[in-house]
């Protein structure tokens, strides 16, 4: 099971590499599909169906809005020097990545060993909760009912995203 | 945005309905099988793109489609504040209340207020990404004109 | 251990590529990238060797179940990720319509 995953994690590695630097921006894209449907298949693994579901669709829908906006475009990237703006930024980044590794290390240490979760918070959660909620699927249970208020937070989130996209996206012509 | 062949229609007749009942199935038994509101408010949406890309913008009137979808989101949205609200004053008086009786653990009429709010909530987010694309494809199509 | 290393790895990359490119659509797609190893953590925290996907069966309980509450955080995440994307490709086209380009320099050089 652990090798199962350490081996779609390094195919979803590669494939996020070719991603970036690839020379065909239609190619990317598809390319970005392999990170994806990889995390579709690692949670299938890790028993978690309703997460699959919900990314799986969203991961298409994901796909369809950035190929309608590359197609009609020039699709090819053109390819410059490094020049002196690049190394300063390839700087900074290797100094936020080294700080990122130090709180990586300090917070790994103390995480349990994959596989042994010790349910701290979910063992209140999970006793009786079919009783108390009435819902065989406790995902949904926990979702809708014990913690409702970041369902209504996300719905807020996506009428806002909406008015956003049709603002930005709006023609007027002059009358 | 013209359409595509014949037998790109042909197959859209047959399989945008059978898209959009498996979609209307998983909103419904969201609290007894995987899935839910979002999964399948999602699979809705699908249905009605597949719809508007084989058949052309020129078929179908979208300016109307979008101003009725985004009035569609708006009140969905309403609703599921409206029955969260109504929990403020039915039973034991907090918000987010599980007022409804809940049958036995496996039934389909069970669950409480469970099944209301996955349809509300399948409804939104169908209308929302169906109004993303929408405004997406007006939008291409004003620049070629 | 490793799973969460290579984990880490994945966030990495997304990073280098976010600071280091001028295309707009690789800078979505190297967000697009962090966002899914996010999503792949608080999936690999919540794992037990031997558990089952929690739906419950009345007619077997007391099975042990993976934990539930960190796959409720993950689903509100994947769609408000869907709508952050949504709303950058809008940008970009907007963007792409006025300058006729991609790359980040040119159009701070173009600008005013």
């Amino acid at each position: 099971m652990e090798l199962a995953i350490t081996i779609i994690i390094a195919i979803m590695i590669l494939g996020a590499i070719y991603a970036i630097h690839a020379k065909d921006l239609l190619s990317a894209i598809i390319t970005c599909g392999i990170v994806g449907y990889g995390l579709v298949i690692c949670f299938l693994l890790l028993k978690a169906p309703d997460l699959a579901i919900v990314q799986i669709v969203v991961e298409t829908i994901t796909l369809i809005i950035m190929v309608a906006v590359v197609l009609d475009s020039s699709r090819e990237e053109r390819y410059a020097k490094l020049d002196s703006k690049g190394y300063v930024n390839a700087a900074i980044g290797l100094i936020v990545v080294l700080v990122l590794l130090y709180f990586f290390r300090s917070a790994a240490i103390s995480l349990d060993v994959f596989g042994e979760s010790n349910l701290r918070m979910a063992s209140a959660y999970i006793n009786g909760a079919a009783e108390k909620t009435g819902s065989a699927n406790l995902v949904t249970g926990v979702v809708f009912d014990f913690r409702g208020y970041d369902t209504l937070g996300e719905a807020t989130v996506l009428v806002t995203a909406v008015l956003g996209v049709l603002t930005i996206l709006r023609i007027r012509g002059k009358k | 945005m013209k359409g595509m062949t014949v037998i790109v229609k042909k197959t859209t007749q047959l399989l945008a309905g059978l898209i959009f009942m498996y979609g209307i199935y998983i909103i419904v038994h969201g609290h007894l099988t995987p899935g839910g509101g979002f999964a399948g408010g999602v699979i809705i949406a699908g249905a009605f793109i597949l719809v508007i890309l084989a058949f052309g913008g020129d078929f179908l009137n979208l300016q109307k489609e979008e101003v009725g979808t985004t009035v569609r989101e708006n009140i969905a949205v309403l609703f599921v504040l409206m029955l969260a609200v109504a929990g403020l004053f039915i039973g034991s008086k907090a918000f987010f209340n599980n007022y409804l009786p809940k049958g036995t653990v496996g039934e389909l009429v069970s669950a409480g207020v469970l099944p209301l709010y996955n349809i509300f909530v399948g409804i939104e987010v169908a209308s929302s990404i169906l109004v993303i694309f929408l405004a997406l494809v007006i939008f291409k199509e004003e620049d070629i004109k | 251990m490793i799973p969460y290393v290579m984990c880490f790895l994945l966030f990495l990359v997304g990073l280098y590529g976010l600071i280091t490119q001028r295309n707009l659509i690789k800078i979505a797609i190297s967000m697009s990238i962090m966002e899914f190893s996010t999503f792949l953590f608080f999936a690999l925290i919540g794992y037990i060797k031997g558990g089952v996907a929690p739906i419950v069966n009345p007619a077997e309980p007391d099975k042990t179940y993976v934990d539930p509450l960190p796959q409720a955080i993950v689903l509100t995440a994947i769609v408000i990720g869907l709508a952050t994307t949504a709303m950058l490709m809008a940008v970009i086209i907007r963007l792409y319509r006025k300058y006729k380009t991609f790359d980040i320099r040119e159009i701070n050089n173009l600008r005013g």
